[in-house]
């Protein structure tokens, strides 16, 4: 599979990334240098190998449902870049 | 290393502590001897951020309670830390633009417990952006020059990566000991290729509790530091089980210094066949071999093993990770925290903006990797098939612990490069984690160790890869290499301000 500059256009939108489109061919064949070089996976056969979903055999803890954490505003505001009385402030939304 | 004690800021970290409990020093003295160290050796560049009046304040406070008869694990000794652990009140950047300037409100499971323990915080330590290089050069804040040069040659080599001021921070005796992590060789490259240990514990031995994350499936924490000795102290303190980390294991914790000593007699050392690989230097095998007769000469049995998958382990990984690593970085949006760009009339020019002017070359190159394997109709191509290749990889090392208890390979395809020497084919720079990232897809422990120089005056590694949870075995065949190998090499000083 080769990746073109539409390609890369396309996955720019879905990860909300701005490439400059001067930046869209080469980065189409930096990809592509990647992708021919995963592409030896498709030699090796794969038939009823399970997926790994668990690198680590173990069950996923349960914890007890209560707040153990809370009130922290400011802290939680105290790196935001546009806030204003305890909200985060952002470009227009809704017109 | 071990008799090396000339300086204050040449011992080791075991040293350090006997010379604290028994007061021939104060942790003041100690902390301070680091902090100028650390001032001199900028041209390094091996910090983002020095903490020096932080790190005497916290020595005062040690050694109050040393004089109070408090003396825990670590009291009073100084390390560094990499700029990937949540630090409280203490600017951490993951290398990057994005978050160039946050202050995180908390404090990382591994520092809070190495805090916990008495040690002392020299500053936070410069790394490949997110974690995501193997030479340290995609930093935001500048690339770091590894303190070892070839022998008469003046020309700046990178300190591996991407813990890689870590890795150069210990290689010059800027801190006693420093903590990395390891997503696919990010500990053990950057230690072998500095002359020092990097040690990768089992995927849930250490909490990933606030170190910022890249590939939650493969990222680990773990010491980098002087001996092997140093490494099992460390690693004492930083394991645990935490509740805010729910891939933390709750076993217990062995005091892996204590068991260092037992020796390898009627152990089985496995080698690999496939980590023979054509066009690796000479100087690789020869070193792997002697390595192997080491062990063998101190009563291991040496049997050769078959790991079947090995060659497909860099491009699996280079689609698992960079699919884990474009989920966990869409937070990244300049909203909450980390850089906004100016100027967005919109929100989602915002985030794109934000973004694209926030992150690297590399991490935009994963980014968009990880966004493509995971899209609609490439999925099963790429995600689901590196998922499937990922569990034949773990497979083959279950097959091999049949036989053998460890696994004896090297650590890198070779030295330390020139700074820029692979920056170009991001493929070639991906190949120096061919020995070390197979163990990340298998969730395994594994360290590498100092074992010899080449022609021109590089240190090469060893690396052992050990059964899970068992660092106990794994840290004592890694002392019988250190005993064999008896590097005592270290950088000649340059860097000097």
């Amino acid at each position: 599979m080769s990746v073109d500059k539409d390609t890369v256009r396309r996955i720019a939108k879905l990860a909300r990334l701005a490439v400059p489109e001067t930046r869209l061919e080469p980065m189409a064949a930096e990809l592509n240098g990647i992708f021919q070089w995963v592409e030896m996976l498709g030699e090796v056969d794969v038939t009823g190998v399970p997926a790994m979903t668990s690198v680590v055999a173990q069950k996923l803890k349960w914890r007890e449902d209560k707040v153990s954490d809370g009130n922290q505003a400011d802290a939680l505001l105290a790196n935001a870049p546009g806030n204003e009385d305890h909200f985060f402030v952002v470009p227009k939304v809704v017109e | 290393m071990g008799a090396l004690s000339t300086s204050l800021t040449g011992m080791t970290l075991a040293e350090a502590r006997d010379a604290i409990r028994t007061k021939k020093i104060s942790s003041r003295e100690l902390t301070a001897a680091f902090v100028t160290a650390i001032e001199k050796a900028r041209p390094l560049n091996a910090f983002i951020t020095e903490a020096g009046e932080r790190a005497l304040a916290m020595a005062d406070a040690a050694d109050k309670r040393i004089a109070g008869g408090t003396i825990r694990a670590l009291e009073g000794l100084p390390l560094a830390i990499k700029d990937l652990f949540c630090t409280k009140g203490v600017r951490t950047t993951a290398g990057s633009k994005i978050l160039g300037n946050f202050v995180p409100p908390y404090e990382s499971t591994v520092t809070r417990n190495l805090w916990d323990a008495g040690a002392v915080m020299l500053g936070k330590t410069n790394m490949d952006e997110f974690a995501m290089g193997s030479s340290n050069e995609t930093s935001a804040f500048g690339p770091v020059f590894n303190p070892w040069r070839a022998s008469g040659s003046n020309a700046n080599l990178v300190p591996g990566g991407s813990s890689g001021g870590s890795s150069a921070a210990v290689a010059a005796d800027l801190c006693l000991a420093a903590t990395g992590t390891d997503t696919g060789g990010s500990i053990r490259q950057p230690a072998a290729v500095t002359g020092r240990v990097g040690l990768k514990p089992t995927y849930g031995r250490c909490s990933r509790f606030g170190i910022v994350a890249f590939a939650s499936s493969l990222d680990q924490a773990g010491p980098m530091t002087k001996t092997v000795k140093d490494a099992a102290i460390m690693l004492k303190t930083m394991a645990s089980v935490d509740p805010r980390d729910s891939t933390s294991v709750d076993l217990p914790v062995p005091d892996y210094e204590k068991l260092l000593d037992g020796g390898i007699k009627g152990l089985k050392v496995g080698i690999p066949k496939e980590y023979r690989i054509d066009g690796a230097p000479a100087e690789i095998e020869t070193l792997w071999s002697k390595g192997a007769q080491w062990l063998k000469a101190q009563g291991a049995e040496i049997v050769e093993v078959s790991l079947p998958h090995t060659k497909y382990a860099l491009p699996t990984y280079y689609i698992v990770a960079p699919a884990e690593a474009s989920s966990n970085l869409a937070r990244y949006d300049g909203v909450k925290f980390g850089y906004r760009a100016q100027g967005a009339h919109d929100i989602t020019e915002l985030y794109e903006k934000s973004r694209g002017e926030g992150f690297g070359a590399e991490v935009q190159r994963r980014i968009l990797i990880g966004t493509y394997v995971l899209s609609a109709g490439y999925y099963d191509a790429y995600y689901a098939r590196a998922q499937k290749l990922r569990s034949l990889i773990k497979r083959d090392f279950e097959q091999a612990f049949e036989t053998c208890d460890v696994l004896l390979t090297p650590a890198t395809p070779g030295p330390a490069f020139g700074v820029g020497a692979k920056t170009s084919d991001p493929v070639e720079m991906y190949l120096q984690d061919v020995f070390t990232v197979t163990v990340n897809l298998a969730g395994l422990p594994g360290i590498s160790v100092p074992a010899g120089l080449t022609a021109n005056g590089l240190p090469l590694g060893l690396q052992v890869i050990g059964k899970a949870f068992d660092e106990a075995t794994l840290l004592r065949v890694a002392s019988a290499v250190e005993q064999a190998a008896d590097f005592r090499h270290s950088p000649v000083k340059w860097w000097s301000l």
